[in-house]
């Protein structure tokens, strides 16, 4: 068996499973945020009744992310309803914004607060859940219906994933990062070629990448239409995971010889920086053919880039530099937001390094214009704006604006991107 | 609305490749809650909301639902986010079937599990075919899907013990006319 249909055997309490299979799970981690939260209570509380308590509630982890710092007011009846959720269900794992508890984007929170551990099965209401398979765990995104039903009864019915291997061996250039390769995979194969399929990602350009970049790589499996992503947990995924939580962690890893539906190999040191072009994520051209592309703005943030590691490999290049385009820093977590102020480049804080380049204020963490959002949302497209983003999704009108496109790229591209004013290619920018 | 006939009859709304779940319902819409029936409403009117200039308006301006019943689409129709607002929106709006030539696997599951509407598959290419305005039979059942003009029938993928569930109104109301729950 792969390590995905290991991990589904396991949680269903099967010897083996084979593609195809429909088998009942059980849940480990049910995640759910500010905007799919509301509705899933709905369902949960229409089904199973006023008064009926969750399965486990250790188990959800519910953590407000989308609409925060917005005035909005269904955004604020919506955290009310998440709040008095929790309180009549003890519900611990609940990250309440306006409190010293309030993290942020839920996929970069998740991990960082201990709730992904290899070999478990997490079901979260949100698309980019797959992001979690970067730490060896099954993490697929549901509606609120199958949430609703998840918070019910702790199991699942799901159809177990035929798996397509992505091996990426050598080195990558110093300018290329995880964002450019999972582009480059979704241009090869489309926005469906991985449809209903497990993305497993190995190799040895994979084992050297730090875990965050792992995350950046499956948290994009679902844009190539996977049902998650997956990498096989090291050493450095089980350090990770052992430094954040006091639970038993049992990783399952899948066999050598397992049967896959496809294989496809990279070598990374062929790889490139890369954009996605609007309107699909699977758009892909190398950086260095799109220099005639004028931008209006640079967005750093979301789950896909706007961890630690991004921020700080947008800085390396906007060290000493100036942007000549709005450039928006959207930090995902309130660590990460808090490490901005102490992490050092050559003696500069991040922050400095940002103040100095002509970077807009830094938001507080959240989703913000990932998703374009209610209409005062921090970074929204309100006109014809040309975006580079480290976001996921660069459909019509994503960001807010049905007239601004967008162009998905790495930290590293979309920092050189503001300096020059145009798509550029950080190899001429590294040092 | 969750609706239980198999066999439906009425104008088509005709899309292409890849129509993502930002387009089927905007992110700034996504403060609805589903389950809030005003709300739900609401969410029926904005359905489409985010399709590009071009589209003929899928919900008129003033009115709540939309005059088609039937969306055909070409590939991965409800790509992108996994909200379950996008198949609720649609059948709020009244859409009681898409025939698509595939589907996204998170959509696909959210429309059964709601019940809102049939997630039928094409096996051909009938987007580029057909027209918006056009009056279709589609028979779920049987898996057949027929032009009143012209009157040539089309075969659709059967989409088999998918239709109790939808037809009972959803997942849970399946589960519990099974005894299940």
């Amino acid at each position: 068996m792969t390590i995905t249909e290991r991990i589904l055997a396991k949680a269903a309490g099967k010897d083996s499973v084979r593609p195809g299979d429909n088998v009942w799970v059980k849940v480990d981690v049910l995640l759910t945020h500010d905007i799919c939260g509301p509705g899933t209570i709905g369902v949960f509380q229409q089904e199973f009744g006023k008064t009926a308590k969750v399965w486990d509630s250790d188990k959800v982890v519910i953590v407000p992310d989308h609409y925060i710092f917005t005035k909005d007011e269904k955004a604020h009846r919506n955290i009310d309803i998440l709040r008095a959720f929790v309180k009549e269900q003890g519900i611990r794992n609940y990250y309440d914004p306006g409190t010293p508890h309030y993290k942020g984007v839920c996929h970069v929170a998740l991990p960082q607060e201990g709730h992904v551990r290899p070999g478990e099965v997490i079901f979260g209401t949100d698309s980019h859940t797959c992001t979690h398979g970067a730490l060896g765990a099954f993490a697929t995104g549901i509606g609120n219906t199958d949430a609703a039903f998840v918070m019910g009864t702790g199991r699942l019915l799901i159809r177990v994933p035929e798996t397509i291997r992505f091996t990426i061996d050598g080195k990558l250039p110093a300018w290329v990062m995880a964002k450019d390769v999972i582009l480059r995979i979704i241009g090869d194969i489309g926005v469906d070629g991985a449809n209903y399929c497990a993305m497993e990602f190995c190799g040895s350009a994979i084992s050297s990448m730090d875990v965050e970049e792992r995350m950046t790589i499956c948290n994009m499996a679902i844009e190539a239409g996977a049902k998650n992503g997956i990498i096989a947990p090291d050493e450095k995924a089980m350090d990770y995971v052992k430094a954040r939580t006091k639970k038993t962690i049992s990783p399952v890893y899948g066999d050598e010889d397992a049967a896959v539906k496809m294989e496809r190999t990279y070598k990374a040191d062929t790889l490139e920086a890369c954009v996605a072009e609007p309107h699909l994520p699977s758009n892909y051209a190398p950086a260095r053919e799109r220099s005639n592309v004028k931008l209006d703005r640079a967005y750093i943030g979301s789950c896909t880039g706007g961890k630690i590691t991004d921020f700080v490999a947008a800085a390396s290049i906007l060290f000493g530099r100036k942007v000549s385009i709005d450039t928006f820093l959207a930090p995902a977590t309130a660590s990460v937001a808090a490490e901005l102020k102490t992490r050092k480049i050559k003696g500069k804080t991040l922050v400095e390094i940002f103040e100095s380049a002509g970077c807009r204020q830094i938001a507080p963490p959240s989703c913000a214009a990932c998703l374009g959002g209610p209409v005062d949302t921090y970074g929204r497209t309100s006109g014809k704006e040309v975006v580079i983003s480290t976001t996921n999704r660069n459909f019509i009108g994503r960001m807010g604006s049905k007239d601004a496109p967008i162009f998905l790229a790495s930290p590293l591209t979309t920092a050189a991107s503001a300096i020059a004013g145009h798509i550029a290619d950080p190899k001429e920018f590294i040092r | 609305m969750k609706q239980h006939k198999t066999i439906i009859s009425g104008k088509v709304y005709v899309v292409g490749d890849n129509i993502d779940t930002d387009q089927i319902i905007p992110a700034q819409y996504l403060n609805l809650v589903p389950t809030i029936p005003a709300e739900y409403v609401q969410l029926g009117s904005y359905a489409m909301a985010g399709l590009p200039d071009g589209y003929p308006p899928f919900v008129k301006k003033g009115e709540t639902g939309s005059e088609y019943l039937v969306i055909v689409a070409g590939r991965n129709f409800g790509c992108g986010s996994s909200r379950e607002h996008a198949p609720v929106a649609l059948g709020a709006a009244g859409i009681r079937a898409v025939v698509a030539e595939s589907y996204s696997r998170i959509f696909y599951r959210n429309a059964i599990a709601t019940g809102e509407l049939y997630p039928c598959e094409s096996l051909e290419r009938l987007c580029d075919d057909f027209v918006t305005g056009d009056l279709v039979e589609v028979d779920v059942e049987s898996g057949i899907v027929t032009r009143k003009k012209s009157g040539k029938s089309v075969k659709l993928r059967p989409l088999g013990p998918v239709i109790p569930v939808i037809s009972a109104g959803g997942l849970f109301e399946y589960a519990r006319r099974e005894g299940m729950i």
